[in-house]
């Protein structure tokens, strides 16, 4: 440590408070501690109050909070105060009426002394030694297989967390000629139903007997857009995916997985909500914004017998967020 | 002696007949404690925790953390009927069939972001005094776990009601397991149980948030703790306040009574928004389905840095050989947090390696006087805020009437651009109050008197420091530069020379200071 260049002047001389020379002051300083006190037992009241008095749907209007329960408010300010106040109140205490003198206490190296750290090695080595650790290598060495061996055990128990994937994230529910069905009233869906300009939620038709979980949801999930045939930027194959200027992507974001649920009108664009990725509809889906790095997937959509839109295909990649063994090429 | 006494004494002799407990009590109870407000933030913590168990074990009465579908029939009208889990619907119950439930909900989410404020105040206290220094650095270390596992704590409490928004997010951590390179389907199916989401993630999680995770903070906590103990708290530099002693209140009474008081404060305060603030109304988002979302998805606060560089990430994925590799996944959610937790973690031993010392430090350093610590901390918390802000790009946009392509591209300039500059720009601060102090020191303060000398010259009178204000300013001690030998006597390159001259260069920038006034400087001065 260098030299200061100012010596240390020491604890500076304490002042005394008011309360520790003034009986009075020491009286009143009592006083506010018993009222901080007692704030908090009315805080309890308050809260016992609210809970058996206030009925639970009951409504009240306050400036600023506006409408709000009024059985939930007063419990949680009865709460508040009850507790806020035992507080302040022992800190009032402390602060006025407890010693105020600060306390000089010693502090050691927290290294132990050079003999104990010394007696220390030798104790392990001389116990160590009884045990015959350095010499019985056999022993040591099957101790520390066994070990291993038994410390994989947990990790083989684990494996029935999850089953493998296999091809599962490869696959939907859509099949070739699969309906499409309005979500959430589930009915096959014409042309006709969609203006231009509008959107619609759509799930697959699913074979009878078949539960829809939301597993199933996760994949399936489509968004239907019209717009003027005109107005696609598409190549002939993307072209004949569509059906009068209805196509039909993916709603499960190509990024993160959410719900690609935001379609503006105007420019044509659907907005994932979570990281703002953008696609733009006319472009099957390519990506102008955000940090999504593929379009959505498009399904090829057409007409049944009856007018129903159905798939032409499944899709022909995965949908949701990328994986390692995802084929994106 | 009064029967209380009696009493008293009696079941005291009963224990320590039987612990000896009396012995290790007397020293405990006059334990000195330094005094500061910044030495409160890690109390909040640990009082932040005790609420959230409190809070948390009342919820846990009547929470089911089940995935059944059940048909909602409590007293919320536009759910009723509605198809949902048996996690969201008994959230619903708690929220408004249960009395004092949604008190206590909304009283343990607000304690769950003011644990993690409290931390990150705490851990900024820490860093920026100088604290985690020789012989803290454990303590850092188990601080840097306690918050990485605050975050995965709270992100698990937040996703255990099933609603929308919850799902959301568990949706996006979903796909940041997809993204790991080789196993990350199969990390994603082992922890979901199969497809995503199935039914056996909020049991799942329920486990890990009710019992396995608060069980390694308590232990890890405890181990804090007992270093604060054993190694006795730090103390701010000042007259009388040496390297060998701690200069405080004792624990019995006055420490007590304010740390207790304190808590008391703190729970009283957390009642108080928890009656009066509303956070996460459950309720108005619904039931998760994959298939939709609300608008202006935010995770908590201490998420968002996360979710911001998510947003952030240039779209880049490489698509080769019939694999796929999400980098603009895997470098926001999972490379940059790492390294950036990675180094926070090791920073002590860092910055010991390039000052070169490895002594003990009890006493505090005001920021100002180690600029190149405080301009790296500047550094980490301007980037932090960056993607922060850009966490909340959304919202920004639709409150202050802004692109959210100028607040992304703002933000992904800014994330290179302004922490080099917030580096440079508190250096030259804590260099300039480093000149202020010393100018302070040898000419006083000014005093504001302007007198006119008899031949006219216009002057400031500056009144002299008090000496404990004069020694608070000059008992910091500054480090030489460590000299690195890049070759020895003879010429011949010593093997570790790169090693060396990063160190030496490193060490060179840590150790530029504003010198302080000497013995000679002062003693000039006193002959004026």
């Amino acid at each position: 440590m260098s030299i200061q260049p100012i010596q240390d002047p020491g604890l500076p001389t304490h002042v005394h408070r008011k309360a520790d020379t003034d009986p009075i002051a020491a009286k009143r300083a009592e006083r506010q501690v018993a009222i901080l006190f007692l704030v908090s037992a009315l805080g309890t009241l308050l809260f016992i109050y609210s809970y058996l008095g206030i009925p639970q749907d009951q409504l009240i209007f306050l400036p600023i909070m506006g409408t709000t329960n009024a059985h939930q408010l007063f419990l949680g300010l009865g709460l508040a105060i009850a507790l806020f106040f035992i507080g302040m109140g022992a800190v009032h205490w402390a602060k006025t009426l407890m010693p105020d003198h600060e306390v000089v206490d010693h502090r050691k190296e927290q290294r132990s002394k050079d003999e104990d750290r010394e007696a220390f090695l030798a104790t392990i080595k001389e116990q160590g030694a009884t045990a015959g650790l350095g010499r019985r290598t056999l022993i040591k060495r099957t101790l520390g297989l066994s070990l291993g061996l038994v410390g994989l055990s947990p990790l083989l128990l684990l494996g029935d967390l999850g089953p493998l994937p296999g091809n599962e994230l490869n696959e939907t529910n859509w099949k070739k000629g699969t309906r499409l069905l309005t979500d959430p009233a589930l009915r096959p869906i014409r042309p006709a139903d969609l203006e231009v300009g509008a959107v619609a939620q759509i799930l697959p038709e699913l074979p009878a007997g078949k539960k829809r979980k939301l597993e199933d949801i996760a994949k399936d999930a489509l968004l239907l857009v019209r717009i003027r045939p005109e107005e696609f930027n598409l190549d002939a194959e993307r072209l004949s995916w569509t059906y009068q200027g209805i196509i039909a992507f993916s709603k499960i974001c190509s990024h993160m997985g959410c719900a690609v649920a935001l379609y503006e009108q105007t420019t044509k664009h659907l907005l994932c909500p979570c990281h703002q990725s953008t696609f733009d509809v006319t472009r099957a889906a390519e990506v102008i914004f955000g940090p999504a790095a593929r379009p959505l997937p498009q399904l090829p959509i057409t007409v049944d017998a009856d007018g129903y839109l159905i798939a032409q295909a499944p899709f022909n990649e995965a949908v949701g967020p990328s994986f390692w063994e995802r084929d994106s090429a | 002696m009064k029967a209380r006494e009696r009493a008293a004494g009696a079941v005291l002799n009963y224990v320590d007949e039987r612990t000896g407990a009396a012995k290790w009590m007397k020293k405990t109870l006059t334990k000195v404690f330094p005094d500061h407000w910044s030495f409160m933030l890690g109390e909040i913590v640990l009082y932040s925790f005790i609420i959230l168990l409190l809070s948390g074990t009342f919820l846990t009465f009547w929470f089911d953390p089940s995935m059944n579908k059940v048909k909602y029939e409590g007293s919320y009208e536009p759910l009723q009927g509605v198809e949902m889990t048996a996690a969201y619907a008994s959230a619903l119950n708690i929220s408004f069939d249960v009395r004092g439930g949604l008190l206590m909900r909304q009283i343990h989410h607000w304690a769950a972001l003011i644990f993690l404020a409290a931390m990150v105040a705490h851990l900024l206290r820490v860093f920026f005094t100088g604290a985690f220094r020789k012989p803290r650095e454990m303590n850092w270390v188990i601080g840097v776990g306690l918050l990485t596992l605050g975050i995965v704590e709270g992100f698990l409490g937040y996703s255990l009601p099933d609603d929308l928004l919850s799902g959301t997010g568990v949706r996006i951590a979903e796909a940041i397991m997809q993204a790991i390179p080789v196993v990350g389907s199969y990390i994603s199916y082992f922890v979901f149980g199969g497809a995503f989401p199935g039914e056996l993630f909020i049991p799942r999680i329920y486990v890990a948030h009710v019992l396995l995770i608060p069980g390694i903070f308590l232990a890890l906590i405890t181990a804090h703790l007992m270093l604060v103990w054993y190694q006795k708290h730090t103390q701010y530099p000042g007259p009388g306040r040496t390297e060998r002693n701690v200069v405080g209140y004792p624990l019995l009474p006055v420490y007590m009574a304010k740390a207790g008081g304190f808590f008391f404060i703190v729970f009283g305060f957390t009642a108080f928004l928890g009656a009066v603030a509303q956070i996460n109304p459950i309720w108005i988002y619904g039931p998760y389905t994959p298939a939709q979302i609300g608008a202006g998805s935010q995770p908590d606060w201490y998420m968002g840095w996360l979710d911001g560089l998510v947003r952030m990430a240039p779209p880049i994925e490489t698509h080769a050989f019939g694999i796929t590799i999400s980098w603009n996944i895997l470098i926001p959610g999972l490379i940059v947090p790492g390294i950036l937790f990675t180094l926070m973690a090791f920073y002590p031993f860092i910055e010991s390696w390039i000052t070169g010392d490895k002594r003990e430090h009890h006493l505090l350093e005001r920021p100002r006087n180690n600029p190149n610590r405080t301009a790296i901390g500047a550094m980490a918390l301007t980037f932090t805020l960056v993607t922060l802000i850009n966490g909340g790009n959304d919202l920004l946009a639709t409150h202050f009437d802004l692109s959210i392509n100028q607040i992304m591209w703002f933000s992904r300039i800014g994330v290179f651009v302004l922490p080099p500059i917030a580096f440079i720009v508190t250096k030259r601060i804590c260099l300039a109050l480093q000149r202020a102090d010393r100018e302070m020191v040898l000419h006083g303060k000014e005093s504001g008197r302007l007198v006119m000398l008899p031949h006219g010259e216009f002057i400031e009178v500056h009144t002299p420091l008090s000496p404990e204000k004069a020694y608070a300013l000059t008992q910091h001690e500054q480090l030489p530069p460590l000299m690195a030998p890049e070759s020895d006597d003879r010429g011949v390159a010593l093997p570790r020379g790169i090693r060396n001259r990063i160190r030496a260069r490193w060490s060179a920038a840590a150790s530029e200071q504003v010198a302080k006034p000497t013995v000679e400087e002062l003693k000039e001065i006193e002959h004026h």
